[in-house]
């Protein structure tokens, strides 16, 4: 029951980025497209899970006056590792996105997941944690992906949504103001359905 | 020179790191209720930015390029940035008590940044040569004060605005960043490439 309410935490209660407003500058910066948005998830899902998995294994060890910048090397290491994956596997995707991939080391979801839950907790909670929260990223980047490629081109992922003939593409939304805008305008809903 | 003044100009108007990169946000979005803080903030961003924008130009190009380490860069990077800032807290503390106190948790936070190392990154990506790197650095140091003023004005008005409550809070910070995004668009005609 414990463990359930762990992953229900991330997924929508306390929601990474509509919620707690974590990781700012990835989400709004990729997420132009779905498939950037499928790509930053899969990469922060890939960190934060190993990143947890380390600094849990290693929690009785590290001294805490340097365990920040222990946590610190420990993330870069492993975002180094998807970096030259991209870089090797899908060069098309790491040109589009650009210096964000490596700006996951600074991404507060990752290093505050790390300092509040793995560092005082044992190993399976810490990945069950890393994983609801990384999948409450993942589909938050998604939905916000969809709703600006949707509304700034007409298509997502290539298939055509908004026909010419009756929608003029807003180009604003897949310009950095729009992501502001749409952002805003998910926190307020999220707002309205928690009835906070 | 005219090369250097086209950094500055293009990146505090035209590719402001917080409007057209999203970088530094959490500050952005935390601290800027008030002016004062916002002050000290930017300040103490424009400050580690340049710095470490040359420091880590200098260990890239002389250290990790000659010894064909650059895998090793975002480790090296970070940990430089990491610190600087560690200086810059000690120093404030020293001289500034009362600034000190009034950026609490925002100094180290710094850290975490994503607009320094977001501006080391941008500065490798782009081959910058020396100068242009310090330049970068500052500028986008004065990009980030430059925004996180206006923006600490626009709350303070807010504060006696009557928000829907659905947008109270992070909402309409955001709606607002948006705004003045499309206002900085207007910038992108100044230098034409």
């Amino acid at each position: 029951m414990k463990k359930g309410k762990e992953w229900i935490k991330g997924l929508w209660k306390e929601h990474p980025v509509f919620r707690m407003l974590l990781g700012m500058c990835p989400t709004l910066a990729v997420t132009t497209s779905v498939i950037n948005a499928i790509f930053m998830g899969v990469a922060v899902i890939f960190v934060l899970f190993f990143s947890s998995l380390i600094v849990s294994l290693i929690r009785k060890l590290v001294p805490p006056q340097v365990r920040i910048a222990v946590y610190t090397v420990i993330i870069a290491s492993f975002v180094t590792i998807v970096d030259i994956y991209f870089k090797a596997n899908f060069p098309q995707m790491s040109k589009a996105l650009g210096p964000y991939v490596p700006l996951i080391i600074v991404n507060c979801i990752i290093l505050g997941r790390c300092e509040a839950f793995a560092s005082k907790n044992r190993l399976i909670p810490s990945l069950i944690d890393a994983l609801s929260i990384g999948i409450g990223f993942f589909w938050g980047l998604v939905v916000l992906g969809a709703i600006r490629e949707i509304l700034g081109t007409g298509r997502v992922l290539g298939i055509k949504i908004l026909s010419a003939s009756y929608y003029n593409p807003m180009v604003v939304m897949i310009l950095p103001a729009g992501a502001f805008l749409v952002l805003g305008g998910l926190v307020a809903i999220m707002n309205k359905l928690e009835g906070r | 020179m005219k090369e250097l003044f086209q950094i500055f100009i293009s990146t505090v108007l035209i590719h402001n790191f917080v409007l057209s990169y999203f970088l530094g946000l959490c500050p952005f979005l935390g601290v800027s209720g008030k002016e004062k803080s916002a002050l000290g903030m930017g300040l103490a961003v424009i400050f580690v930015m340049t710095l470490s924008s040359s420091v880590s130009w200098l260990i890239y190009h002389f250290i990790l390029v000659k010894l064909g380490l650059v895998f090793l860069a975002y480790v090296v990077f970070i940990l430089v940035i990491a610190s600087l800032v560690q200086i810059v807290e000690m120093f404030v503390r020293r001289y500034s008590p009362a600034l000190f106190k009034a950026l609490g948790i925002y100094l180290p936070l710094i850290t975490t940044n994503c607009a320094i190392l977001g501006c080391v990154l941008f500065m490798i990506a782009r081959d910058y040569h020396f100068w242009a790197a310090v330049v970068f650095g500052f500028s986008g140091g004065v990009g980030f004060l430059l925004v996180l003023l206006i923006m600490a004005g626009i709350r303070e008005e807010l504060n006696y605005a009557d928000v829907p409550w659905v947008f109270k809070g992070a909402s309409i910070s955001l709606i607002t960043a948006g705004l003045l995004a499309l206002t900085f668009m207007g910038f992108s005609g100044l230098l034409t490439s």
